[in-house]
């Protein structure tokens, strides 16, 4: 008799009446055959796989992660919520050991939202991992938590949001940013002052199949992990890797999404993207909540797999091996990485510049941190939208020393009303928000 | 005037009813190896004094397959499936005559891999050769397209008597369920018309000329001619036949908890504004999952003959039966001596039942009464338990469309109905320990009998419209018609209906009762490609609810 090795949660949340508009790769019928497929194959009723309901998140849980400006309310509808608490909802069944591990099967997608977030940006409006891992910090006390983002994308949201945590290891494997939005994630994108190389972005040329994702994982993504030893392991399980989706340039299968997950072995997968909706996402789907339940997936093959076809070329091979080597020498390298880049208490400025494709909205952010050996560093972001608003926003990490925590308290209370329309205090160790308003 | 008749599993309860009220109520023991007996000494008795001819309408529940399903006397069966990608077919096997077969359909019905008649062929002759003379063929997303099934039928058919196909238990999806649904349909089979037709020549000869209609576990009826075409629906109808009898007595625009005590088990359901509140996919009990459309009934092993026991100081309760309670010469003590002892039920050896009582009460080291009190309390506190975990399940059913996840109805009873025999002790208990209104249904001794008796035929079509593909299609009802690009919903509405309707009059319905319709599932996609829309998908179910015929709710209260 079919049955799970162990018990496995799902939250199966389609959004069947969302979508960002009619004709929107992100739109109502996404994962329709998906719920075909899932139902078809009698998933739900295989004993040690248990759905769950999605919960909503709350403003709260938001703003443990998020500067939403103007505020929550503004910046979501009930599907971004549903999709946030589909993912919370797996966190805490996982947590709270009723099931081994978890897939939170939902739309809207969430990994390009980034910790200041004016709207919409590459169908992403709040970044549902980082809504959940942030809720696990505060609700669980998790301390090191490993996110692993195989979205054809890169999670550049995931990534700006921990890209000052050192307790946050984040690793992105995605189609060369040449070729492909958002136009980032290469190797020297390694984290902030008090954090490089606990960011690891790992570009793949065009037409990596099969074969280069899973020696990415093997030699790469594996032993880092075990390094770093996680207390969990998160996989923003993106979708759009496949030989047909639409959107991207890779030769990704569902044999392939299943063998990935057996060996990175997640305690929790949320969906990305993934927009070849007929052709790919059935399988790849069903491939990986059965690798997720222990269950063969040997049988798991889309209609029109033909292997020899999508075989990656030498030159593709050599490029991933080279790139691998890369990531592995920052990664042995990342505390003296650390030690080089600036002195304790000093603070060190960065500017950027960030555009939202969604909504289309241009962002200007100057971003000042302390410099600290003892925790990930308090840091104020000063952010401008065109369209949009002006706003500050201070962090303090959940970790905190004594020193950032003053240094944040200062960046508060220092920052002009005048100059600011709103001007924000994330203050981690507290599970608190602040508000203060500015300028109109 | 209509006449009911539920084969319990202890009794067979057969009534005459019309109009103006009950005429007669007759109850017989039931030989559970020679049910067709049991049937006809409940007619017998029931006709003495009746004119066969004032007989409009005559329903049946019986446990005939349910039976044949605990005792594992079904007739042996072959299974072909064609599974094309996912999980491997063999899980499902369902005996040694199970094939899985090459072809494959994909989710929007489009064939993937072709049959193979030669490997079909080759498994007919097998079949043959080992004596089997029915077969059902399943293969997976037949719902969407059943041309694979229809293939390998008529391949099949030279060889056997009778072939059954997947795509006619139902328009849901869901493969597993599917096979065993259909095996289960073409084991039960010949069984099911070797009774069936038995008892119509018996009640020919006894004048009796109208057509037979059989209770389903939907609680609703179809005509013995529909019922060959899916004998498996009349598995677990006599939970049903309950139900439908408790609806007279269920608050209007509310809904309501039914508890039917029996003498093993407690039947658990539910009501809103009277109608009962069906399974989502199907029947389902321990493993064994069904796509037979089912109310949403579980039973807890306690009954007014539960065996009592006292293991490590704690008091046990069933799940198993050895006999009635020690007031009626049963060997062990059970809740039923509970309530003789508490003084509550007056009828039985009230020595005996203190001699049993005594036994648990020691080992509890208590009091009699005490022990007996405990007995009945820890009665209710289980079967509530497992009740309020029933809309708890329920309620946290998922949903798959943020307006369902906003909007979703929370099912919250407020009243309580009671059946069987000890059901009016219980409902004061549960009412005092719970404070929630419970009300013993008046005559619910033959609750079941006037629900079979009264209850509606029941109907279900499942519509799927592709106007990129340009056809709309119920493959369950053998329907597919061309479509124009502009096709919308009031069009598959309409045509949904006139479905449903001929289902209906063809599963016995009387014209008069079709009002009752419902649209239980309706959505509406896109189909986008390179970013300019292609077409829609359009998906519906529409129902004839549960119920009971009009013209008769004054009967049972």
């Amino acid at each position: 008799m079919l049955k799970a090795s162990h018990n496995t949660g799902l939250v199966f949340f389609p959004a069947f009446d969302w979508a960002i508009d009619p004709t929107h790769p992100e739109r109502e019928e996404r994962l329709l055959y998906t719920q075909d497929q899932v139902i078809e194959e009698g998933i739900f009723d295989i004993p040690g796989i248990i759905e769950y309901k999605p919960s909503l998140v709350t403003k709260e849980d938001i703003q443990r992660t998020h500067f939403c400006v103007p505020d929550e309310q503004s910046i979501t509808t009930e599907s971004h919520l549903i999709s946030a608490g589909g993912a919370k909802t797996i966190a805490d069944a996982v947590l709270n050991k009723e099931v081994k591990n978890g897939f939170a099967l939902v739309r809207p997608p969430g990994h390009h939202a980034m910790r200041v977030t004016h709207g919409g940006r590459g169908f992403c409006h709040i970044n549902i991992e980082a809504v959940m891992v942030e809720y696990i910090r505060s609700a669980y006390g998790l301390k090191r938590i490993a996110i692993i983002d195989t979205d054809c994308h890169h999670g550049d949201g995931t990534n700006d949001i921990f890209w000052h945590d050192p307790d946050v290891l984040f690793i992105s494997m995605h189609q060369d940013g040449r070729t492909m939005f958002p136009g980032t994630g290469f190797p020297g994108e390694l984290g902030g002052p008090n954090a490089k190389g606990s960011n690891l972005n790992i570009p793949l040329p065009p037409g990596t199949s099969t074969e280069g994702y899973l020696y990415v994982i093997r030699n790469c993504v594996l032993p880092v992990l075990e390094e770093f030893k996680p207390d969990l392991i998160v996989n923003s399980a993106g979708q759009d890797n496949h030989y047909t989706d639409p959107l991207t340039n890779m030769n990704f299968s569902a044999q392939g999404y299943a063998q990935l997950t057996t060996l990175l072995k997640p305690d929790i997968a949320v969906l990305e993207g993934g927009y070849a909706i007929e052709g790919a996402l059935p399988y790849v789907n069903l491939g990986i909540i059965l690798a997720m339940a222990g269950l063969d997936y040997a049988g798991v093959v889309e209609p029109d797999y033909n292997p020899d076809v999508l075989k990656q070329s030498v030159s593709i091979t050599d490029k991933i091996k080279k790139t691998t080597d890369q990531i592995m020498t920052f990664w042995s390298q990342r505390k003296q990485m650390r030690q080089a880049a600036g002195s304790p208490g000093e603070i060190m400025v960065r500017h950027r510049e960030t555009f939202y494709d969604t909504d289309n909205i241009f962002e200007r952010q100057k971003e000042k941190i302390r410099i600290c050996r003892d925790c990930g560093g308090s840091f104020e972001v000063d952010s401008k939208a065109t369209p949009g608003r002006h706003i500050l926003g201070v962090h303090i990490p959940i970790n905190a020393c004594d020193a950032c925590k003053e240094q944040a308290y200062a960046f508060y209370d220092k920052a002009d009303p005048a100059k600011y329309q709103t001007i924000y205090l994330q203050d981690r160790p507290k599970d608190a928000y602040e508000i203060k308003g500015g300028c109109s | 005037m209509i006449l009911g008749l539920d084969v319990g599993g202890t009794h067979t309860d057969a009534v005459l009813l019309s109009s103006s009220g009950i005429h007669q109520h007759v109850k017989v023991p039931t030989d559970p190896d020679n049910l067709f007996s049991s049937v006809l000494s409940g007619f017998s008795k029931l006709l003495e004094h009746t004119d066969p001819k004032q007989v409009e309408r005559v329903v049946i529940s019986t446990t005939l397959t349910t039976n044949a399903i605990v005792q594992q006397t079904m007739t042996p069966v072959a299974m072909v499936v064609s599974a094309g990608p996912g999980i491997d077919p063999e899980f499902y096997r369902t005996s040694d005559h199970y094939y899985a077969v090459g072809g494959s359909i994909n989710h929007r019905g489009r064939e993937k891999a072709p049959v193979n008649e030669m490997e079909i062929q080759d498994i007919a002759k097998k079949i043959k050769k080992a004596g089997i003379e029915y077969v059902g063929v399943v293969s997976k997303f037949c719902v969407r397209n059943p041309s694979h099934e229809i293939l390998i039928r008529r391949i099949l058919k030279k060889y056997v008597k009778q072939v059954f196909l997947g795509h006619h238990v139902s328009g849901n999806l869901n493969f597993p369920r599917r096979i065993a649904t259909t095996h289960l349909n073409a084991s039960v089979f010949s069984l099911h018309k070797n009774f069936f037709e038995a008892v119509e020549r018996s009640l020919l000869e006894k004048g009796l000329t109208v057509p037979i209609q059989i209770l389903k576990a939907d609680g609703g009826t179809m005509t013995l001619a529909a019922s060959m075409h899916f004998p498996a629906q009349t598995v677990l109808s006599g939970p049903a036949a309950s139900i439908m009898g408790a609806i007279p007595h269920a608050p209007a625009g509310q809904d309501a908890i039914v508890l039917d005590v029996g003498g093993t088990t407690t039947d658990i359901s539910f009501l809103v504004d009277k109608t009962p509140l069906l399974e989502p996919v199907g029947i389902q009990r321990g493993r064994y999952k069904s796509l037979i459309r089912s109310l949403w009934t579980d039973s807890k092993g306690i009954g007014g003959d539960s065996a009592l026991r006292v293991k490590q100081g704690k008091l046990r309760i069933g799940p198993d039966r050895k006999g009635p309670a020690m007031a009626f010469g049963g060997p062990v003590p059970t809740p039923t001596d509970a309530l003789v002892v508490l003084g509550l039920m007056d009828e039985g050896d009230k020595e005996k039942a203190v001699q049993g009582i005594h036994d648990i009460a020691r080992d509890l080291a208590m009091t009699d009464e005490a022990a007996a009190d405990h007995i009945f309390r820890s009665c209710c506190s289980i079967i509530l338990k497992k009740t309020f975990e029933m809309i708890d399940q329920i309620n946290s059913k998922p949903v798959y469309t943020v307006h369902d996840f906003l909007e979703g109805y929370k099912l919250s009873p407020r009243r309580i109905l009671m059946l069987g025999g000890p059901a009016r002790f219980f409902a004061e208990k549960i009412q005092e320990m719970y404070q929630i209104e419970t009300i013993a249904v008046q005559g619910s001794a033959v609750a079941n009998a006037i629900g079979a008796a009264l209850a509606r035929t029941t109907c279900e079509v499942s519509l799927n419209a592709d106007t990129e593909q340009g056809i709309v299609t119920a493959h369950e009802e053998d329907f597919a018609e061309p479509i124009s690009k502009s096709y919308c919903e009031d069009d598959l509405i309409e045509t949904a209906y006139t479905l449903l309707k001929e289902k209906a009059e063809n599963c016995g319905a009387d014209p008069d009762n079709l009002d009752q319709v419902e649209v239980v599932e309706f959505q509406e996609f896109n189909i986008v490609r390179n970013f300019s829309p292609r077409g829609k998908i359009f998906r519906t179910k529409m129902q004839l609810k549960p119920g009971l015929i009009k013209g008769y709710e004054s009967v049972a209260s």
